[in-house]
């Protein structure tokens, strides 16, 4: 049998993976042996509740702000029919490209005292400062509003998989029973969805548990400010992992939360054809048609149109080669490290569908735990066993060719391109997991029995099926390697710079003028992405109406 | 899907690059922009070709000692005086060696044994509202903790170094309990909780948030010579206080430069080094990035004149880092987030 051959490797892949994991654990045990918590017990009489407090009203915030949004547009682009309905489905998408920390500045740009909103309220009232009341965009509730207009399209994106992918009988056995459109969606679309629900929304915590730009700029502590306060403050690189491996806990804690969640039920469904959507007319069209622009205005239009009024006297950026060299570095790196993340998170999830002993589960579950570690923490945690691994190899060569091949794993891509793949695994994992939980397990069996070969049944039948969630996959871990910051930072190599690190660097100078461009590149960068995916999402659409006019219905 | 396979073969193929002859290596903590014209200069002197990695001084630090003896780097560059000194203790320096260039710099200016030297100085004053504020009310730092500015100061969070270093270095003038009080009154007298930049505090002062305000006089420079109007305005409504002129003097933080200790292009970084000490690019540093010339008697730019002359803290760097740690806990102590 292949199977403890096959067993043995999968869990070795996620150890691999979960290398710098093991790194801060391992940190954290060294603590308990030297029993030198002074750092730690000074953090948690100062300022650690305050880390947790704050974290624990930015995750409710964000959850509620995802959740509210992403599920409402999902289920109106999908189920309804108004109008804008076929340019929102996949518009709705871009809020993703942008950088939240980058939102998080042209927000500030806007609405801070000395911005065009306030300074046109005090023109036409006669206020000065300290008159009126207005709300503080660089706030915990700011934080909140900002996180969720940029991570609500995971919501949305996987919630819109689960939509398209129901089944029309059992939407129309509702409307015949007499429910209306809002019943059908209440009680029985949005259970149904929930796995998908959850799933989108355990990426978008992931995501503001790890976030270090909107929360640091915003002036709120949370408990990854605390890790690098810890770090570059105390200059306590031990204490700071400690921090970090009790973001590991939390993280433990929301994968179990989803897990739980999703085994409540089986979700799969007799999938015969999609059902056919609701017009709306009159004013409930316009209705769905505002609640939809609302956070697209809100997350990209307005964002991207402050960047680029900041950015329209520095136009001649874009003649120079170099920028464009950054733009081709930013799109190789992110298109190779999806496609690394991908076979990877299909190679897993596959493992773990078809040997789910309590072993593979776990290592799997290990493996998709970096996504909410602060990519900085994973890199660091990296760095050390690959700058090992680097010495020995260049020891072994000299000893061997009296050759120095200089730091080939710690100093090149491959070190990039590692912690891409243990920060990101999480996201398509997860979204080919929610993918696979639609094939239903009878058809493997079906497939087998037939006389299919294991790698027959995957190209015949799951690989068509699993499209959607292999591109969503493909597309969320590119968007979110062409975004990445803090690992991309110290992990580069010499003279190799991204989108991300120049909008950054401007950025974080507070010369915003000149992060323009590598943001506004970065979203048009991320924008060839949404639109591929958008024609592969309309195609699947339409190939489903094919299906229908082959098969004709009869349960 | 081949074609995808094939295509990042080729990317990635792109991104390994040739090593040239002649190279200095160096993990900067200074972002590209404000560097990188200097390293194209040294190169079209020279002939050495430059290899920048910039990043955040802790993050290059962790990466340096990590990569101990096979490390890449000739030179670390960093913004403030804490990482020189905590490379310094990681045992990650070995001395400059370069006397003549090195002699030119102060001694305080300098880290033990000549294991590192700044390249530019950094001055933190007050910034006030002249329209209503009479700076005859000034004289220091322990203003901005006197109930009579309730409510009326602002400055960034703590979490950014140089507010760390200026509480260490008001830890060895004051000691800890007198620098704990102050920061206390600090807390107390913020007119908001702490967001955003330095940028941001000098227009707060400028929109009538708060009275007083804390930050680097380079970004002063910067908006002054914004294309944005508002920016502009907002400059010309604030005016620079220089703290404790009859004690001991303006706070200052370096930018600096090190040799790694495995260094394998020692002598390029050498020149490296003494090019950036010298006039000209002394000059560059005051002029594009409106911060101090480490090189006493280099001619400060028209801006740098315009602020005035003033007398900074001859403090020693070492102080600012040996003193962190303890400044950071007492800031945690006094809720400054």
């Amino acid at each position: 049998m292949q199977s403890p051959w096959r067993q043995g490797s999968l869990v070795l892949t996620a150890a691999l993976l979960g290398l710098p994991l093991f790194v801060i654990c391992w940190v954290g045990l060294q603590l308990l042996g030297t029993g030198d918590t002074s750092t730690l017990s000074h953090l948690w009489q100062t300022v650690v509740p305050e880390y947790i407090r704050h974290s624990l009203w930015l995750m409710f915030g964000v959850a509620f702000g995802v959740i509210l949004i992403g599920v409402s547009t999902a289920w109106l682009t999908t189920c309804c029919r108004f109008p804008g309905q076929r340019i929102l489905s996949w518009a709705l998408l871009l809020p993703l490209a942008m950088p939240a920390y980058i939102t998080a500045y042209t927000y500030t740009g806007m609405l801070d005292f000395s911005g065009p909103v306030q300074r046109a309220l005090r023109e036409m009232t006669g206020w000065g400062y300290g008159d009126y009341w207005f709300p503080e965009i660089r706030s915990l509730g700011g934080a909140i509003l900002v996180l969720s207009l940029v991570l609500f399209p995971y919501v949305y994106l996987i919630t819109r998989a689960t939509f398209l992918q129901q089944s029309a009988t059992t939407i129309e056995a509702g409307r015949s029973l007499g429910l209306s459109p809002w019943a059908c969606f209440l009680r029985l679309a949005l259970p149904l969805a929930r796995p998908a629900i959850v799933t989108g929304t355990t990426l978008a915590l992931m995501e503001t548990l790890a976030d270090y730009g909107t929360v640091q700029y915003f002036g709120v502590t949370t408990f990854t400010t605390g890790i690098f306060r810890t770090w570059y403050g105390l200059g306590d690189l031990a204490g700071a992992l400690q921090l970090a491996g009790m973001l590991l806990v939390a993280v433990i804690a929301l994968i179990l939360i989803e897990r739980w969640s999703r085994s409540q039920a089986r979700y799969d469904q007799p999938r015969s054809r999609s059902a056919l959507p609701f017009a709306l007319r009159g004013w409930r069209a316009w209705a769905a048609s505002a609640i939809c622009w609302l956070p697209l205005v809100a997350g990209f239009i307005l964002p991207a149109l402050q960047l680029a009024s900041w950015s329209l006297d520095r136009w001649q950026v874009w003649t120079q080669p170099e920028f464009w060299q950054l733009a081709f570095n930013s799109f190789g790196l992110a298109l190779t490290a999806a496609l690394i993340v991908v076979i990877l998170a299909l190679w897993l999830a596959y493992g773990r569908r078809q040997i789910p002993t309590p072993l593979v589960r776990l290592s799997v579950g290990f493996a998709g735990l970096g996504y909410a570690i602060p990519g900085l923490v994973i890199a660091v945690g990296l760095m050390l066993p690959l700058s090992q691994l680097d010495s020995w190899i260049i020891n072994l060569s000299k000893a061997w060719f009296d050759y120095n091949p200089g730091l080939l794993l710690s100093g090149t891509l491959f070190a990039l391109l590692f912690a891409y793949t243990v920060r990101f695994l999480s996201v398509s994992l997860q979204t080919i997991n929610a993918g696979l939980t639609e094939i239903r397990p009878s058809m493997d069996e079906a497939a087998r029995i037939h006389g299919y070969s294991p790698l027959q049944v995957l190209a015949r039948i799951h690989l068509p099926l699993l499209r959607p969630s292999v591109i969503t996959a493909l597309l969320l871990v590119g968007v979110d390697v062409l975004k990445e910051l803090p690992a991309t930072l110290v992990l580069r190599p010499f003279d190799f710079n991204t989108l991300a690190v120049r909008a950054y660097e401007m950025a974080g100078d507070e010369r915003l003028a000149d992060a323009g461009p590598p943001a506004l590149m970065m979203v048009m960068v991320g924008l060839i992405p949404v639109i591929l995916l958008s024609r592969a999402m309309l195609k699947s659409q339409k190939s489903a109406l094919k299906e229908q006019d082959f098969v004709p219905v009869t349960a | 899907m081949r074609k995808l396979l094939v295509l990042s073969t080729l990317i990635l193929a792109s991104f390994t690059t040739a090593v040239s002859a002649a190279q200095v290596n160096v993990y900067s903590a200074r972002k590209e922009a404000l560097i990188k014209p200097l390293l194209d200069q040294f190169t079209a002197d020279t002939g050495i070709q430059v290899r920048l990695l910039t990043g955040s001084g802790d993050a290059l630090l962790a990466r340096l000692t990590s990569e101990g003896e096979n490390t890449p780097a000739d030179l670390f560059l960093t913004v403030d005086a804490g990482n020189l000194y905590r490379a310094s203790e990681a045992g990650a320096f070995q001395p400059l060696g370069s006397a003549d260039a090195l002699a030119a710099v102060p001694e305080q200016w300098q880290g033990a044994d000549g294991e590192w030297v700044a390249l530019s100085l950094r001055a933190r004053p007050i910034f006030y509202a002249p329209d209503r504020v009479d700076p005859s009310q000034l004289s220091g730092y322990g203003d901005l903790a006197d109930p009579r500015w309730d409510n009326e100061v602002c400055i960034r969070s703590s979490d950014n170094i140089y507010n760390q270093s200026l509480v260490a270095a008001l830890i060895e003038h004051w000691g800890v309990e007198k620098t704990e009080t102050w920061a206390n009154g600090l807390v107390e007298n913020f007119a908001r909780s702490p967001v955003g930049g330095d940028r941001d505090q000098i227009k707060a002062v400028a929109a009538g948030v708060c009275d007083l305000a804390v930050a680097n006089t380079y970004y002063l420079g910067l908006m002054e010579g914004s294309d944005n109007v508002q920016e502009r305005t907002a400059a010309e409504q604030v005016a620079i206080f220089w703290p404790n002129q009859d004690s001991f003097g303006t706070h200052v933080n370096v930018s600096g430069i090190g040799l790694t200790k495995y260094a394998k292009n020692v002598e390029p970084a050498r020149q490296l080094v003494e090019f950036l000490l010298s006039e000209e690019a002394q000059q560059w540093y005051a002029k594009t990035n409106n911060e101090y010339p480490a090189v006493p008697g280099v001619q400060w730019s028209e801006r740098l004149q315009n602020w005035g002359e003033f007398k900074m803290d001859k403090l020693p760097m070492k102080h600012l880092g040996e003193n962190n740690t303890e400044a950071v806990k007492l800031m945690n102590r006094a809720g400054w987030r």
